[in-house]
């Protein structure tokens, strides 16, 4: 990829970053850096397309230590779950012999596993040597006729975020467009109107989103494609015909998202399915997008009817996490919609990480929080504790990498991101939240973890050995 | 302290309860050179000997007074004395464990009796220790003749004195029958390791742990408390009872020898743990060593790591009391609830337990009582597995007999690093049946994933 490429990918009009300075595109810095690359960034955003050949060209470590991504979920083919890569060797660097494996490569998958596409991920020891991947791919779509789209994402390129933009260009560019939907299928209510939909940067975690997806079919809203959360290629393919996207709780593909408005003039909005408020948002803004009098009303009632049940079924818990105070520490959109969340229950939220939220975000922030709400700007593992036990937060809630931070330091612990393995999203998705919230805040071993030992009182054998002088 | 639930079926299905005899006999397996002797018909002895076999799997001293329907009309004390005579002839024991069987107590056996005839019958043999206990299997259950055999040993075997604490660094332990042997060599670990000297009474980690002996083949125990060392209990500076079904023995043990007892209902939580090292730091004047502390933060490493798959855990357990205790306090230490809770009959742990009710019964109960209680997890002996299945549930082998399940009659559950495995072995057994999201199928998508199979199909993928 060109350096114009990468900059032009970075400079994001519909990213509120982008503007200024702190943006999440910026270089990584040195020695103080703790996030992905751009090649990381564009496999999980792909990844979880169910019937495609994943293939990671370049040398083991790449593939090697990330594959196997376990937190998607897949309706149907589990192809994704493989792991192929080209596993390059030192004699395949030096003798320029990549092109020709990944080549062979690319027949292997298609032989072996009939994929609906293959996709090749570049990594930085091939880009650096120079395969020419795009060519790699053309050749073999026309050698087989199995489309093989390649995603130039090396880890050099930049940051985890711009992978993820890579990902996304390279679906508007290869993939979006080229096939037109299958036939809509009869409404599930007759009389009522099929409006498609895509979903942009939801990636069907534990399987979260099908807490959601009967609701949408219940209103006949027709997901055309979940980019990429259990998508099928040929789903991707025809994306370009919905009637409006969300962009779901991440600025990740917001490329994807402006350019198909630019491109097929598709409005889009932003949201969440995490808690009650923020997914009964989402419906309502999808029904003032189609803008369908009809679908209107019936998402009212229909939200109407899962509001009341779902808070029905939190009352118990309700009384179990009343007043519990929470540290919430995690990025952008999430900063809020998990703050409304928590409300929802009783909660309260005592401070929140604002590092990767708009001013929009904070705004919305502080208008749920108060004034003089703690936002935290930089969080490292040390800060966070202490601002823990400042505020006498009962939980933390955070990504995956805080955990064991956390329960070092004798803290509740909730993770909110990939890896986890519960599902949060939607109405009935609340009800899984609480009770993971339960297990951790009540648990009994809090005092056997933070008392100290009977015999502390006690000096210990060392203690006992200098007093001795031996 | 939970109210035992009678029972109120006529039939019991799927038992949970073993024998008083069986529990009797592996006390006495407990000791060196030693013969238990069922006194019964053959298939007493027979069936005892298969069970501990397949749960050992080792070779299993056991012998039977073999009783047949004309002493069983008749009288049968003389095929006491006939089977004693021809153990201490053939195998020259130090001990022979003389446990008493449903069919000996309904005929109205004199066990007594028949020792005394045999020993002035048989003068020869009076270096060859004999220790009677009653243990019909219409009453109590594998515990209950377990401890009566203990309190059997020290009644009929230790010589009232007055030496108490004359050994100043030897301590006896009480081992109850939920002990595995490895959980006994954890006992006698940490107590050398703080300079002082263990008698353990009985002690299964010297016969029953599954070593390789020296020779080919014996007939009596290989390993164990000797007799030699039991006569030295009087003199030893406490007695620590782990189990609180051995509690009579240690009351026993200080009537004679005014050897003090401590109780330790089983130590399979931290806390207990700490206790039991405060004993020893007590007893021996010494700081608790750190490589016990080590461990003690490991553990707390490993019950913060698995809290989040312990917490709220519904769990089922079916065992003997003084293990149903154990693995009751483990379960809710970690947050975890007992929502089903089967023992076989009473004992004083479920005077600690803190459940409502426990019911007396069988695994058919448990199943009942773990389905319609919405159980997550069931524990219990080997027999539990089918009901497990059938639950589709998890479930953690523990107590007799586990025979389908290998290294389990030594596993060590006690101390810091036992509990840690333990939590580990929970939750990654809880991890493997972790509850999905129901796969949803939308009928207003595009995708064709039965299509795209076939196609598949066709191409011979």
């Amino acid at each position: 990829m060109k350096a114009k490429d990468i900059a032009e990918l970075l400079d994001e009009p519909a990213c509120e970053h982008n503007k200024k300075e702190k943006s999440g595109c910026a270089k990584p810095m040195p020695g103080a850096s703790a996030g992905g690359c751009a090649f990381d960034g564009a496999q999980i955003a792909l990844l979880p397309i169910a019937d495609v050949a994943h293939i990671v060209h370049g040398p083991i470590a790449c593939a090697g230590s990330s594959w196997d991504n376990r937190g998607t979920r897949s309706s149907g083919p589990q192809l994704y779950r493989i792991g192929m890569t080209t596993d390059l060797t030192e004699q395949d660097v030096i003798m320029g012999r990549g092109e020709k494996r990944l080549f062979h490569s690319i027949k292997q998958a298609v032989e072996q596993h009939n994929p609906a596409a293959v996709f090749v991920y570049n990594t930085c020891v091939p880009a650096l040597v120079g395969d020419d991947v795009d060519a790699v791919c053309r050749a073999a779509t026309e050698q087989w006729g199995t489309p093989v789209v390649p995603v130039d994402g090396a880890g050099f390129y930049g940051t985890k975020n711009l992978g993820n933009r890579i990902a996304g260009e390279a679906m508007v560019k290869h993939v979006i467009g080229t096939r037109e939907p299958e036939p809509a299928p009869e409404p599930l209510i007759p009389g009522t109107k099929i409006h498609s939909v895509n979903l942009v940067g939801e990636y069907n975690i534990a399987g979260e989103f099908w807490h959601v997806l009967p609701l949408l079919d219940e209103l006949g809203i027709r997901v055309l494609c979940t980019l990429s959360g259990d998508a099928r290629f040929h789903e991707v393919q025809s994306m370009h015909r919905a009637e409006v996207n969300m962009m779901v709780c991440s600025k990740a593909m917001v490329n994807v998202a402006r350019k198909l408005q630019d491109k097929y003039g598709t409005p889009w909005f932003e949201g969440s399915f995490y808690g009650i408020s923020d997914t009964s948002q989402a419906l309502r803004d999808f029904a003032r997008f189609i803008d369908d009098p009809d679908l209107t009303q019936r998402t009212e009632a229909l939200i109407e009817r899962e509001e009341k049940k779902v808070r029905a079924a939190l009352e118990p818990w309700r009384e179990r996490l009343q007043g519990k105070r929470v540290l919430l520490y995690t990025g952008g959109v999430k900063s809020w919609s998990v703050v409304s969340a928590l409300q929802d229950l009783g909660m309260v939220v005592v401070a929140t990480g604002t590092k990767k939220s708009t001013e929009e975000d904070k705004a919305r922030i502080r208008e749920l929080m108060g004034e003089d709400t703690k936002m935290i700007e930089e969080g490292g593992a040390k800060e966070l504790i202490s601002i823990v036990h400042e505020y006498k937060a009962d939980i933390l809630i955070a990504g995956g990498r805080n955990l064991y931070t956390a329960l070092k330091a004798r803290i509740p612990f909730l993770d909110i991101n990939q890896e986890r393995e519960f599902g949060y999203a939607g109405y009935d998705g609340m009800l899984e939240l609480v009770k993971q919230l339960a297990i951790t805040i009540e648990s009994p071993i809090w005092s056997a973890v933070r008392d100290p030992a009977p015999w502390d009182e006690m000096p210990s054998e060392a203690e006992l050995l200098n007093a001795e002088g031996v | 302290m939970a109210i035992l639930e009678k029972r109120k079926k006529a039939m019991s299905v799927n038992p949970l309860k073993a024998s008083q005899t069986m529990g009797a006999t592996l006390a006495f397996l407990g000791f060196s050179r030693s013969m238990p002797l069922m006194h019964g018909s053959q298939g007493c002895t027979a069936f005892a000997k298969v069970f501990f076999v397949r749960h050992f799997r080792e070779p299993i001293p056991l012998q039977t007074t073999a009783m047949d329907q004309v002493s069983s009309v008749m009288g049968a004390d003389e095929n006491v004395i006939e089977a004693l005579k021809t153990i201490a002839e053939k195998q020259s024991p130090a001990i022979i464990g003389v446990c008493s069987t449903g069919l000996a107590e309904t005929q109205g056996c004199d066990m007594g009796l028949a020792i005394h005839e045999f020993r002035s019958r048989y003068p020869q043999h009076a270096k060859v220790a004999v220790v009677k206990v009653s243990t019909p299997d219409f009453s109590g259950c594998f515990e209950t003749g377990y401890g009566a055999a203990v309190t059997a040993v020290i009644d009929q075997l230790i010589e009232p004195s007055e030496r108490a604490g004359t050994r100043a660094r030897q301590v006896n332990v009480l081992c109850g029958s939920h002990l595995t042997p490895g959980d006994l060599e954890f006992v006698i670990d940490t107590i050398e390791s703080f300079g002082l000297r263990p008698l353990l009474i009985p002690d299964l980690s010297r016969s029953l742990d599954g070593h390789l002996p020296e020779e080919e083949y014996s007939a009596l125990t290989t390993g164990g408390l000797t007799m030699d060392e039991l006569a030295l209990a009087g003199e030893s500076c406490a007695t620590l009872v782990i189990g609180s079904s051995l509690t009579p023995a240690g009351q026993k043990l200080e009537e004679k020898t005014g050897v003090k007892s401590q109780v330790f209902p089983h130590l399979h939580t931290m806390k207990q743990v700490d206790n039991w090292f405060m004993a020893l730091s007590e007893l021996s004047g010494l700081p608790v060593p750190n490589r016990w502390r080590r461990q003690r933060r490991q553990l707390q490493d490993a019950m913060l790591d698995t809290h989040f798959m312990l917490g709220q855990l519904r769990v089922g357990i079916a065992a003997d009391p003084d293990l149903l205790l154990a693995m009751h306090d483990l379960v809710v230490s970690m947050g975890g609830e007992v929502v089903a809770a089967v023992t076989p009959d009473k004992g004083p742990a479920l005077e600690q337990l803190a459940l409502e009710t426990v019911k007396k019964g069988d695994l058919e109960d448990l199943e009942r009582q773990a389905r319609s209680q919405q159980a997550e997890f069931v524990i219990g002996n080997s027999h539990l597995h089918e009901c497990a299945e059938r639950l589709h549930l998890p479930h953690l082998r523990i107590g007799f007999p586990q025979y389908d399940y290998l290294g389990g009659f030594n596993r060590v559950w006690i101390g810091y690093r036992g509990i840690q495995q333990a939590l580990f072995d929970i939750a990654n057994m809880r991890l493997s049946q972790h509850e999905e999201i129901p796969t949803y199928h939308s009928p207003l998508s595009q995708k064709r994933d039965e299509e795209n199979y076939t196609r598949q199909q066709h191409q011979g993928v």
